[in-house]
């Protein structure tokens, strides 16, 4: 082996990359680089970023009880929930106030992954960028609030998972109440059975 | 053809008339000097610029990237987006700084790559200014660089920036020496100093006569090229400014346009460097079928982006490394390189070609054996096992 041999090799690899990088494709040598705003990379359906509320078909239906599970769970306290009470001041089950301040999420999921009621789900959307990093980022339950559909053209996959889970779970409950029902109607007509003529006891009690 | 060769000497002189008809001859001769140096002038700092941008999309498609695009039609107004971005940053002198040297450092810096310009040729009869001494000008102009290098180092009070300058100094005073021996062989043959005559000396074949295809030319060409891109302290020779050791070298402590001056000096003497090897070796604006001074600026700027592409290829080279290469390989291969140069002067026909080829590849060859690193069979660990 002489001086250079190397040198030159590794030169050759470098010029076959200067060359290659205006004809080839990316993976063949060529550009790796999206010019990002004109052109931009197909979502991942994984991907995940600030979190949303999910509404069934219609806003007033948020599925959201208030139940401040993701606000405990989250790692940096992001969210902010107070629950709405009517006029008596009965707690009813969805929040009056629902904020995220974007500043402080950290993209993590946890708010996802502990909800129970499947209503707050990782969002896709990621041009959030302000010049008012006070006003314009602290999102408002009403800037949170995306609908179900929305929520199966982002993630198809989970979406259909849950709703399948979701509708099998009312089915069973139905199912359930309507087998207590019958077994409530059963019970009440063996009880009748036995002693039709005597009346109720609690209407008696009462 | 004629006109489109001669075309910056012909605008010059039609300047000269135009101003001959209304004003004294004495302010003419004046006029004839401020237009050359008013080029020059205008020359280095655009050149400048746009090798920025030129080292930075080459590197961008050789790492398969774009490289800077936003800024107008493929980022070609980049370097004035940049000149604005760096006139209006803070100019920080840092505390206990020598005032004096640390501001004077990056003026007296640029001022030997611009006289350095000046003994270029261009094209055809566009020497700026054509001295007898021109190689020798050069040389000794550029070597001043060191003495800005190291006032910056020195007048920052930083020990990186000293350290930096440390580098800087060994480096190109070892560099001088092969850089200068490359250059005997061309001046033996040639019989002349001027840069100009040794242009002309490389007239003939339809304008391919270059130096560089002989076999003393050859070599002397690749360790000129070698010192130059060493004396410009450009990638793999940048240890005075290595990022990863010591911080920024000789300009850790400069903002603002006096960073950008040093840069300036960087990329005009890369593009002085360029030049020059090209007016040496590959016959300057000698060439066929195109315009002298277009021929001129291709092999400048082919020189340039061959500079670029070791910058996009190699890795920092260690400072024994450095050494070693400029005293134990690049210094003896340079003086048998004399020795060759010489015996291509007496003798004739193929027999020259024969005993220079000859004697110069056994000699490399020789050089690599004897500059072979020693790597002992086992390794003797002293202190483990």
């Amino acid at each position: 082996m002489i001086f250079g041999t190397g040198i030159l090799q590794g030169l050759m690899v470098t010029l076959k990359n200067f060359v290659t990088s205006y004809f080839k494709a990316p993976d063949e040598g060529g550009i790796f680089t999206v010019e990002y705003p004109e052109k931009r990379l197909p979502e991942k359906e994984r991907f995940r970023n600030f979190p949303f509320l999910l509404y069934d078909k219609n806003p007033e239906n948020l599925r959201c009880v208030a139940c401040d599970i993701c606000a405990k769970e989250c790692p940096p306290k992001c969210i902010y929930i107070v629950r709405e009470f009517d006029k008596d001041g009965k707690p009813l089950k969805r929040p009056a106030v629902f904020d995220i301040d974007f500043t402080v999420c950290m993209n993590c999921g946890i708010c996802e992954e502990a909800c129970p009621f499947d209503a707050i789900y990782m969002d896709h959307e990621f041009e959030i960028a302000s010049a008012d990093r006070h006003a314009k980022l602290l999102y408002h339950r009403d800037d949170l609030l995306k609908s179900n559909e929305y929520f199966h053209k982002i993630r198809p996959t989970d979406a259909s998972a849950i709703d399948a889970r979701r509708r099998e779970a009312e089915e069973k409950k139905k199912a359930a109440e309507a087998a207590a029902l019958a077994a409530q109607k059963a019970k009440e007509a063996a009880a009748a059975q036995a002693k039709p003529p005597e009346p109720p006891k609690p209407a008696a009690g009462a | 053809m004629e006109t489109l060769d001669q075309i910056f000497v012909l605008s010059k002189k039609g300047i000269l008339d135009f101003l001959g008809t209304f004003l004294p001859e004495w302010v003419v001769t004046l006029a004839c000097v401020a237009i050359t140096i008013k080029a020059i002038a205008v020359l280095g700092p655009v050149t400048m610029m746009y090798l920025t941008l030129m080292e930075r999309k080459v590197i961008g498609r050789m790492q398969n990237r774009i490289g800077p695009n936003r800024v107008g039609k493929w980022g070609l107004l980049q370097p004035l987006a940049d000149g604005v971005k760096m006139l209006t940053k803070e100019d920080i002198v840092p505390h206990g700084a020598d005032a004096v040297s640390h501001f004077l450092a990056p003026i007296l810096i640029v001022i030997p790559s611009l006289l350095a310009f000046a003994v270029i040729p261009f094209g055809r009869g566009m020497t700026p200014v054509d001295l007898n001494v021109g190689v020798l000008f050069f040389i000794a102009v550029s070597s001043t660089t060191t003495i800005a290098i190291f006032m910056a180092s020195w007048g920052s009070r930083n020990k990186f920036s000293v350290l930096g300058g440390m580098r800087s100094a060994a480096q190109m005073i070892s560099y001088e020496v092969p850089m200068v021996l490359s250059v005997v062989p061309v001046i033996l043959i040639a019989g002349s100093l001027s840069t100009n005559d040794i242009v002309l000396a490389q007239a003939g074949w339809g304008g391919l006569k270059w130096f560089v295809f002989t076999p003393w030319g050859f070599f002397a060409f690749i360790i000129f090229f070698l010192c130059g891109v060493a004396e410009c302290n450009r990638s793999p020779f940048d240890l005075p400014e290595g990022e990863s050791e010591i911080v920024a070298g000789f300009h850790t402590e400069y903002s603002g346009m006096k960073f950008a001056l040093f840069y300036m000096a960087e990329f005009m003497n890369s593009f002085t460097v360029s030049g020059l090897a090209a007016t040496l070796f590959l016959g300057g604006w000698q060439g066929p079928f195109l315009p002298s001074w277009l021929w001129f600026f291709l092999k400048t700027y082919a020189l340039i982006f061959v500079m670029i592409w070791f910058r996009g290829t190699l890795p920092r080279i260690r400072v024994d490394q450095l050494m070693g290469l400029a005293w134990k390989f690049l210094m003896p291969l340079t003086l048998v390189n004399i020795l060759a140069a010489g015996l291509w002067y007496f003798t004739e026909g193929a027999a020259r070609w024969l005993i220079t080829a000859s004697i110069l590849a056994g000699s490399f060859w020789l050089l690599t054996k004897l500059n072979r690193g020693y790597t002992p069979e086992k390794r003797v660990y002293l202190f483990a096992e």
